[in-house]
């Protein structure tokens, strides 16, 4: 679903875009996943996935800061380019549904914070610059914490039913 | 890949408008608009120079999700509504996009001659192997054990196999691709777009609601054991003999594309006259 | 019931003889030397060696239809002739030219007691290397009218060159031959010389005045599925689309033919197909979508007789329901019907203005008849229709309100954005859709979309073409299409017998003209409704939304056999006030 290969990282100022990348793309998958729920009528998740939007939002801009005079933004659209998968953190789309509950969508988070660390995981093993090393283990630190919170969030929700999905209305033939 | 001034022109968010699309939260077509707003922002150009071409049908629902030119015309005929578009104005790049329904059974004619025309298009079919808009019933590529209400017990009659009825009609590129795999897929489209002639890219897009089944193709899809050939007859060899999920460009074809020439008049209107004047 | 304003001529014959060929130069070469003429055709259901004739008229006046009789009817030979028995009607003031060896001439000819002079044309062109019975009979036929031989020679060494030196001199000795033996037969009817004009004068087919027409408005895009009788129609623009710089594809079917158009059309093109009436009911889904989507475009349909298959080589006005009331909902669209072979012209140039202004499908519905007419005409005046569509402007991105295509506040036609223009983005659909074109069911857009899809029809000024209206007499005879010509005929001649006709024909078919349509049936108290159609879908239509005087009669009749001048005459005479 996403690799641990690319983007390839050189220097710094690719790390740093590349991180801010990953948090850009998550906050934009989750507001998609808002405005889908919202257009199927389903409130509460349009509140979960805007609230995963907000906090990705907040990583984003920290990264914006961290990296001071480097523009992230521009540079990111030169190097954070994936063409096998997706941004590690831009969650499936598969497995949205209009009758989906937090549970689901913390889920989807997780897996998405999971990939994350793992990408981070293996640019701190493969690089051999020590200052990409060291931002890059902070990050490992922080999609960590990021894991771990979801893991929080989850406990708070209970797995639903099997029958969570049970419409007692038929599909509706549009055309 | 574009050149940075031609992705600061566009984002792939430039290429999206603001309606909210009707499709089933889950549904493929939602990656498919993904890939096409990524592929017209990597292509570098604005979104009036393209125009999304559709029939009836979901996943024909795609252009009023896009920035672009629209057309949402009747169930079938996409494809004569391109070529009339593209024949008229060469300047337009013309995407058309259907489903296994609009496009294999009520358009199926017009797909054979469009293919045999070779008009500079590109034809994009999410096929899910099932009407998804009039509440499953099955389709040209539907298995024929696949349950419905129209045909209890599946239809038993066998899908036919449309990458090699392209290539049998000439279509100049045939790729398979799948809508999970969204970048993979946008390099595709991408190249589908710039090569000339009659692009076919058929993008597996499954249905959440009515062939839940479907969630097991990420497993199933695999890239193309071979790389592309520009020879027709290999490639219907192997097309011929494909599972089915084979992922990637499967032929590149060298026909030149159809396009009369376009322009200034190269007589005044009263020489027309002409053949009447006693 | 010989007509001394007009001479006719019809030639028959079978298996290669060459009769249409031998109509069509005669024509000609009587066009050439200033006369007017009409010329159509008849033929077998063979695709070559069948039976076939061609029917000429000639006169010093415009001919817009064909005789009660034929004045002269020479067979070429008489091979399965009885098959046009009713058509070719002849009388006991008739010459028939016949062949001894050429069969027996049908039943007919007797029972009408015409007068035959037996010509031995087929040993007569034995007489001459490589000669042609056709030839004589070209030759007899020119001599009966008084052209002069010379210039007839001089048209057919020009239209047979590419057959070589031995051919043209063949057919010069046959019409000679044929001149020399016509002399010896006596006619006692003259052309007369033709009224002296200094205007241009043209030799065109209806196809061809439409093919024409429809550049001339503006027409650059033709989609092409062949049918007959409209392939005229596509095979003239073929060429000459080209020239004008546009392009014709040819569809693979009709349904892909009327989509292609409405895509053209869309990219800013205007754009045209021409069919039959099966052609027309494949494309009725797609007209509705071209309504709905308010996309220009125009359908010519030549008409013949139907039902379904029907007869395609003859002309019927059926398909004015269909091209009224074919789509499904409601969805107001023009149509319009030329009059006359010259009218094609005028009319599918006018049906392209109209689209292009209105945002509308326009059908043109002409027919077999005057479709496949030739006729000698003066030249169709430049007229200043040509298709203006009301477009947006590029708007910067930036702009604030967003484009709104089918905005209905302002009136009628809300311009329409030409791909390619920038900040004019929309999606052209066939579901009911908002101002912007988004989609919906609702009620409120759903009405006001209907209503300005009705009402830009509606409150357009079609001015005077929207009917030809002649005479102010009570007695109204109320037609239409290629019948114009024929009710003309017949109230002249009414007219001669002290009986004042109105002659009325709407050439604007839909959207209906209430008001101007009373206004020219006010204080009259007889209407004749003549129409070719077995069902008087004509009759129909104008009780289903005008007013018609309480005295209406109707003369309605399908096709293969036209309507003749005397019937209308005769319904006009016994009809005492």
């Amino acid at each position: 679903m996403s690799s641990t290969t690319e983007p390839k990282i050189g220097n710094l100022a690719d790390l740093l875009a590349v991180a801010w990348q990953i948090e850009a793309d998550a906050a934009e998958r989750y507001d998609m996943l808002a405005g889908q729920m919202e257009q199927h009528n389903n409130p509460e998740l349009v509140a979960a996935f805007r609230d995963l939007s907000r906090a990705e939002g907040i990583h984003r801009d920290e990264i914006k800061r961290l990296a001071g005079d480097i523009d992230v933004v521009a540079h990111a659209r030169e190097v954070a380019t994936w063409t096998k998968g997706e941004s590690p953190e831009a969650v499936d789309l598969a497995g949205a549904h209009y009758m989906m509950t937090p549970w689901h969508a913390l889920r989807l988070a997780l897996a998405g914070e999971q990939r994350a660390l793992a990408y981070f995981k293996a640019v701190v093993e493969s690089t051999r610059d020590p200052a990409i090393k060291k931002m890059a283990e902070e990050f490992v630190e922080e999609e960590a914490e990021h894991v771990n919170l979801v893991h929080r969030l989850l406990r708070k929700h209970k797995a639903p039913p099997d029958s969570w999905s049970d419409d007692l209305d038929p599909p509706v033939s549009l055309e | 890949m574009a050149t940075l001034d031609n992705r600061l022109a566009c984002k792939p968010a430039d290429f999206k408008s603001d309606v909210n699309p009707i499709w089933c939260p889950g549904c493929g077509d939602y990656h498919v608009l993904l890939s096409f707003t990524r592929a017209f922002a990597q292509l570098g150009l604005p979104p009036e120079r393209i125009a999304v071409i559709s029939g009836i049908g979901c996943s024909s629902r795609i252009p009023a999700y896009t920035n672009c030119y629209g057309f949402h015309g009747v169930h079938g005929r996409s494809l004569a509504l391109a070529a009339g578009l593209k024949v008229t104005r060469p300047d337009l790049t013309v995407v058309v996009a259907s489903g296994d329904g609009d496009g294999y059974s009520i358009g199926g004619n017009h797909f054979l001659h469009a293919c045999r025309r070779n008009i500079d298009m590109t034809y994009v079919v999410m096929d899910n192997r099932i009407y998804g808009m009039t509440k499953g019933q099955p389709s040209p590529t539907t298995e024929p054990e696949f349950d419905t209400a129209l045909s209890p017990g599946g239809t038993g009659v066998s899908p036919f196999h449309p990458l090699v009825i392209a290539l049998a009609s000439g279509a100049n590129f045939v790729a398979r691709c799948f809508s999970g795999e969204i970048n993979e897929t946008t390099t595709t489209l991408v190249e589908a777009i710039r090569h000339p002639g009659f692009s076919f890219v058929e993008i597996l897009s499954p249905c959440v609601t009515f062939r839940p089944d479907e969630r097991e193709w990420k497993s199933l899809v695999h890239p193309a054991p071979v790389a592309a050939t520009s020879d027709p007859a290999k490639a219907a060899r192997r097309i011929m003999t494909d599972d089915g999920f084979n992922i990637g460009i499967l032929y590149r074809g060298n026909r030149k594309p159809y396009q009369p020439p376009v322009g200034p008049a190269s007589v005044d209107i009263c020489d027309l006259e002409k053949d009447f004047e006693l | 019931m010989g007509d001394s304003q007009s001479i006719s001529v019809a030639f028959v014959g079978s298996g290669g003889a060459g009769a249409l060929t031998t109509g069509n130069f005669l024509l000609e070469a009587a066009s050439l030397a200033g006369w007017h003429g009409l010329l159509t055709r008849t033929v077998g259901a063979q695709i070559r060696g069948g039976e076939a004739a061609s029917l000429v008229r000639l006169a010093r006046h415009p001919v817009e239809c064909l005789p009660d009789r034929f004045d002269i009817l020479i067979g070429i030979d008489w091979l399965n002739a009885q098959r046009f028995g009713a058509e070719i009607e002849v009388g006991p003031d008739s010459l028939v030219i016949s062949d001894p060896k050429g069969g027996e001439p049908p039943p007919v000819v007797a029972a009408a007691g015409a007068r035959v002079v037996e010509v031995p044309l087929k040993d007569m062109a034995k007489a001459i290397p490589e000669g042609r019975p056709n030839m004589i009979a070209l030759g007899i036929a020119a001599r009966l009218l008084g052209l002069d031989a010379a210039a007839v020679s001089t048209l057919i060494e020009k239209r047979l060159a590419d057959k070589g030196a031995t051919a043209v001199e063949a057919s010069r000795k046959g019409i000679e031959a044929g001149y020399k033996v016509a002399e010896g037969i006596a006619f006692g009817r003259a052309l007369g010389s033709p009224a002296a004009s200094a205007a241009r004068r043209w030799l065109v087919s209806g196809n061809e005045a439409a093919a024409l027409g429809a550049i001339r408005g503006g027409i650059r895009f033709a989609a092409a599925y062949p049918i007959t009788p409209a392939t005229e129609v596509l095979e003239w623009l073929a060429p000459n689309l080209a020239r004008m710089g546009g392009v014709l594809l040819q569809a693979e079917d009709e349904l892909a033919a009327i989509n292609m158009i409405i895509g053209a059309s869309f990219g800013g093109t205007p754009s045209l197909t021409a069919t039959s009436g099966p052609g027309l009911s494949l494309m009725i889904e797609a007209l509705g979508l071209a309504t709905a989507a308010e996309i220009p475009i125009v359908i010519v349909d030549v008409m013949r007789a139907g039902p379904s298959t029907g007869i395609p080589t003859k002309s019927e006005q059926g398909d004015l329901n269909i091209a009224v009331y074919g789509c499904h909902g409601d969805a107001p669209h023009l149509v319009v019907a030329p009059q006359s072979v010259g009218d094609c012209l005028f009319t599918t140039q006018w049906a392209t203005y109209l689209a292009e202004t209105l945002q509308a499908p326009a059908i043109v519905l002409s027919d077999q008849f005057v479709g496949q007419a030739r006729s000698a005409i003066e030249r169709p005046a430049d007229v200043a229709f040509i298709g203006q569509r009301a477009k947006l402007t590029e708007m910067a991105t930036e702009v604030a309100t967003a484009y709104k295509r089918y905005a209905t506040a302002g009136g009628t036609v809300s311009p329409m954005a030409i791909p390619g223009t920038r900040g004019g983005q929309y999606t052209a659909d066939g579901l009911t859709h908002t101002e912007r074109g988004t989609p919906t069911s609702g009620a409120g857009d759903h009405t006001k979309q209907l209503d300005k899809r009705r009402d830009k029809l509606a409150a357009f000024n079609y001015g005077d073409h929207w009917a030809t209206i002649e005479g102010d007499g009570d007695l109204t005879v109320l037609t239409w299409g290629s019948l114009t010509g024929t009710a003309r005929e017949a109230i002249a001649r009414a007219r001669a017998d002290g009986i004042a006709c109105t002659l009325f024909a709407p050439r604007l078919l839909a959207p209906v003209q209430p008001e101007k349509f009373a206004a020219a049936l006010a204080g009259k108290t007889r209407v004749l409704v003549v129409e070719q159609s077995h069902g008087a879908q004509f009759y129909r239509y104008l009780r289903a939304h005008y007013d018609l005087p309480k005295d209406a009669r109707v003369l309605s009749r399908p096709g293969p056999l036209p309507i003749r001048p005397s019937e209308i005459h005769d319904a006009i005479t016994q009809w005492r006030p």
